[in-house]
């Protein structure tokens, strides 16, 4: 079932645009440490080089001979090398050049290699949180849209509650509260604030669906629960399920770049949030820095569109009416 | 009138989860919450602890649930406390200065998004095969996916500090006297480009729901009846198809409308402009955990009650909704 979905996905222009666009995206994360040219909190470049290699001629010190049969000897092996180890600086806040083709930031890291790095955290971060939502809502959603009653009611009444209660305040203030280590702290703020719309979108899905006929034949023949769940209501709800998988996903990216980019978050990891922060705080824009804070948002703004196209997709796949005439 | 009672209550509910949240958040924090924040926070004088202390309600030995009593008492007079940042100003005096600014940027704001988006949205539902129509789509929707507080940085870099038409943050010149009809133009000047930048996100939102809507319309049997009896075409866009299908973003546009506190906060960041994100921004910077939360509530009051007020006319809108059927 999950395999006919993507095949249509791939068959849709735009889907499988936002599917490459994403793919080559995360290919940078995986192998992000291979390509970086320097390391992307390394303000320097170390080079150690062999100039003199002096190996001088093996000298007997001494020998001994306490009987007939015995040889003492005491041998030096004098290995002389030189090496000539230069470290390199690199320049604070530098334009574009060879070395650095976006420059470096204020501390002297590559941004470029930063830059790469921070795919990883961001592309995670949106992908984890993505997935930890869209879990906990399809199970509060399944929950509620099939053992109803109290059940429903309450689960109901809270997304209804925090549904309302606005987001980006929301982590902004809790952000400030706890302390930041690691990015699960993040992902958790995040979840936190995201929950409440799939969750209601899904439930109401399940509703729906419950209540369709094959369901309600299969529920009349004596079908266990386990296998009307699985086998008949999920596998049609992979569509609404997938978009807002990607609907999260995207507003954690930029959300998460929201929340660093305030100095809310952990300023110590690379991401692309954190570079937009310290480009800000460092006046990027009034040095004329635009190699610093442009190429971030735009990774950011590539990355969103990726989800957005995708989701068109789906959009047209489930909504015929959408399809160019 | 069940309907209203239900709305009604739900406001309160979701009024009283928000202050709770803001009641226990710093509660959380193991140990005394003022002394933990202090640490945080290099040469406090004492008075200031003691004002954290008064601000969190943990100067008395009240148990829990008396402190909880007294902070929403507090809360529903107006009272947060004192900022910490601008100390020893009331945090809703800061607040005051904040609020103008906000509610004129963004009041005007969402009025032009939601105008130019619609229209927009008309336009390229009725024109879908239109080269132009699915350039603008796909040129909103990416902009769409960009950070907005990313989007504005590159019009200051572009504006203000390439071409120097706009000045590069602010909400007026202080060369000018308070009140004075160039300090309104200055006013102007100062409030272009944050307004562009929010505009220009909002703009997107409103047209590819317009767009959908739209399309959806059109597609209905009552349109290729009008199009069958050659009826003019204008007709037909405007009142037969726009006009049904911009009633769902009227009730968009009613909610949009609690968003004006807290819809533009990072915008407001990016441009110094001294609303409540900005006011935000510096909170968070300082520590003033009173400012900070006193903002949050202020915003999610304004989001809540924007929805009550959506519901009640969406009451008198939708005549299923009004005989109570559900």
């Amino acid at each position: 079932m999950i395999k006919d979905f993507f095949k249509t996905l791939v068959a849709n222009r735009k889907s499988l645009a936002g599917l490459i666009i994403l793919a080559v995206l995360v290919l940078m994360a995986v192998f992000a440490p291979l390509i970086v040219p320097y390391p992307p909190k390394s303000d320097r470049s170390e080079k150690s080089v062999l100039i003199e290699e002096n190996r001088g001629d093996p000298e007997t010190l001494s020998v001994d001979t306490p009987s007939e049969d015995i040889e003492k000897s005491i041998y030096t092996i004098t290995t002389t090398q030189k090496w000539e180890k230069t470290i390199e600086y690199f320049p604070l806040r530098a334009k574009p050049s060879r070395e650095h083709p976006l420059g470096t930031n204020h501390a002297g890291n590559d941004l470029l290699s930063q830059l790469i790095m921070g795919s990883r955290i961001s592309i995670f971060v949106g992908l984890a949180t993505g997935l930890f939502v869209i879990v906990v809502s399809l199970t509060l959603a399944l929950l509620a849209g099939y053992l109803g009653g109290v059940v429903d009611d309450v689960i109901n009444f809270f997304t209804n509650v925090f549904l309302v209660i606005p987001g980006l305040p929301l982590m902004i203030v809790i952000g400030t509260y706890i302390p930041m280590r690691g990015i699960l702290p993040i992902i958790v703020i995040l979840a936190l604030t995201s929950w409440p719309y799939p969750t209601r979108l899904l439930r109401s899905q399940v509703l729906t669906l419950k209540n369709r006929d094959f369901v309600v034949a299969s529920r009349v023949m004596g079908e266990r629960t386990s296998f009307i769940i699985f086998r008949e209501i999920l596998p049609n709800m992979i569509s609404i399920v997938m978009s807002q998988f990607f609907f999260v996903s995207l507003s954690a990216i930029l959300s998460e770049a929201t929340l660093e980019f305030i100095g809310v978050g952990n300023i110590t990891v690379v991401s692309w949030g954190t570079i937009l922060y310290w480009a800000q705080a460092n006046g990027a824009i009034l040095r004329g820095a635009w190699w610093w804070f442009l190429p971030p948002g735009l990774l950011i703004a590539l990355t969103g569109t990726a989800f957005v196209l995708i989701n068109f997709g789906i959009d047209e796949i489930s909504n015929p009416r959408l399809r160019k005439r | 009138m069940k309907y209203f009672a239900r709305k009604f209550a739900m406001l309160l509910f979701t009024l009283l989860v928000s202050m709770t949240i803001n009641f226990f958040l710093p509660r959380l924090i193991p140990g005394d919450p003022a002394q933990a924040l202090i640490g945080r926070m290099e040469g406090v004088e004492p008075e200031k602890l003691e004002s954290i202390r008064a601000a969190f309600g943990l100067d008395t030995q009240d148990p829990l649930i008396v402190q909880y009593g007294k902070y929403l008492v507090n809360t529903v007079r107006g009272d947060f406390g004192i900022s910490l940042s601008r100390f020893p100003m009331p945090v809703s005096s800061v607040i005051a200065i904040a609020l103008p600014w906000t509610i004129g940027l963004m009041g005007l704001c969402t009025i032009f998004g939601f105008v130019i988006g619609s229209t927009l949205g008309i336009w390229a539902a009725w024109r879908r095969q239109h080269k132009l129509a699915s350039f603008t789509v796909g040129f909103f929707t990416f902009i769409r996916s960009f950070p907005y507080f990313w989007l504005g940085l590159c019009l200051i870099y572009v504006f203000a500090f390439k071409l120097r038409i706009f000045p590069l943050g602010g909400a007026y010149s202080i060369d000018e006297v308070r009140g004075s009809s160039n300090w309104w133009l200055s006013v102007l000047k100062y409030g272009a480009l944050p307004a562009f930048t929010i505009t220009l996100s909002s703009v997107g939102e409103w047209m590819l729901m317009m767009r959908n809507n739209m399309i959806n319309v059109l597609a209905e049997d009552y349109i290729t009846l009008a199009m069958a009896k050659g009826l003019p075409m204008r007709r037909i866009k405007y009142m037969y198809a726009a006009r049904n299908a911009v009633l769902p973003s009227v009730t968009g546009f009613a909610m949009q409308f609690g968003f004006i506190v807290g819809g533009g906060l990072i915008t407001e960041m990016v441009f110094a402009y001294p609303g409540m994100g900005y006011m935000l921004y510096q909170a968070v910077n300082a520590k003033d955990y009173p400012l900070m939360q006193a903002i949050f509530l202020i915003i999610a009051a304004s989001v809540l009650v924007a929805n009550f007020i959506a519901d009640i006319v969406i009451m008198f809108l939708d005549p299923r909704v009004r005989d109570g059927s559900k």
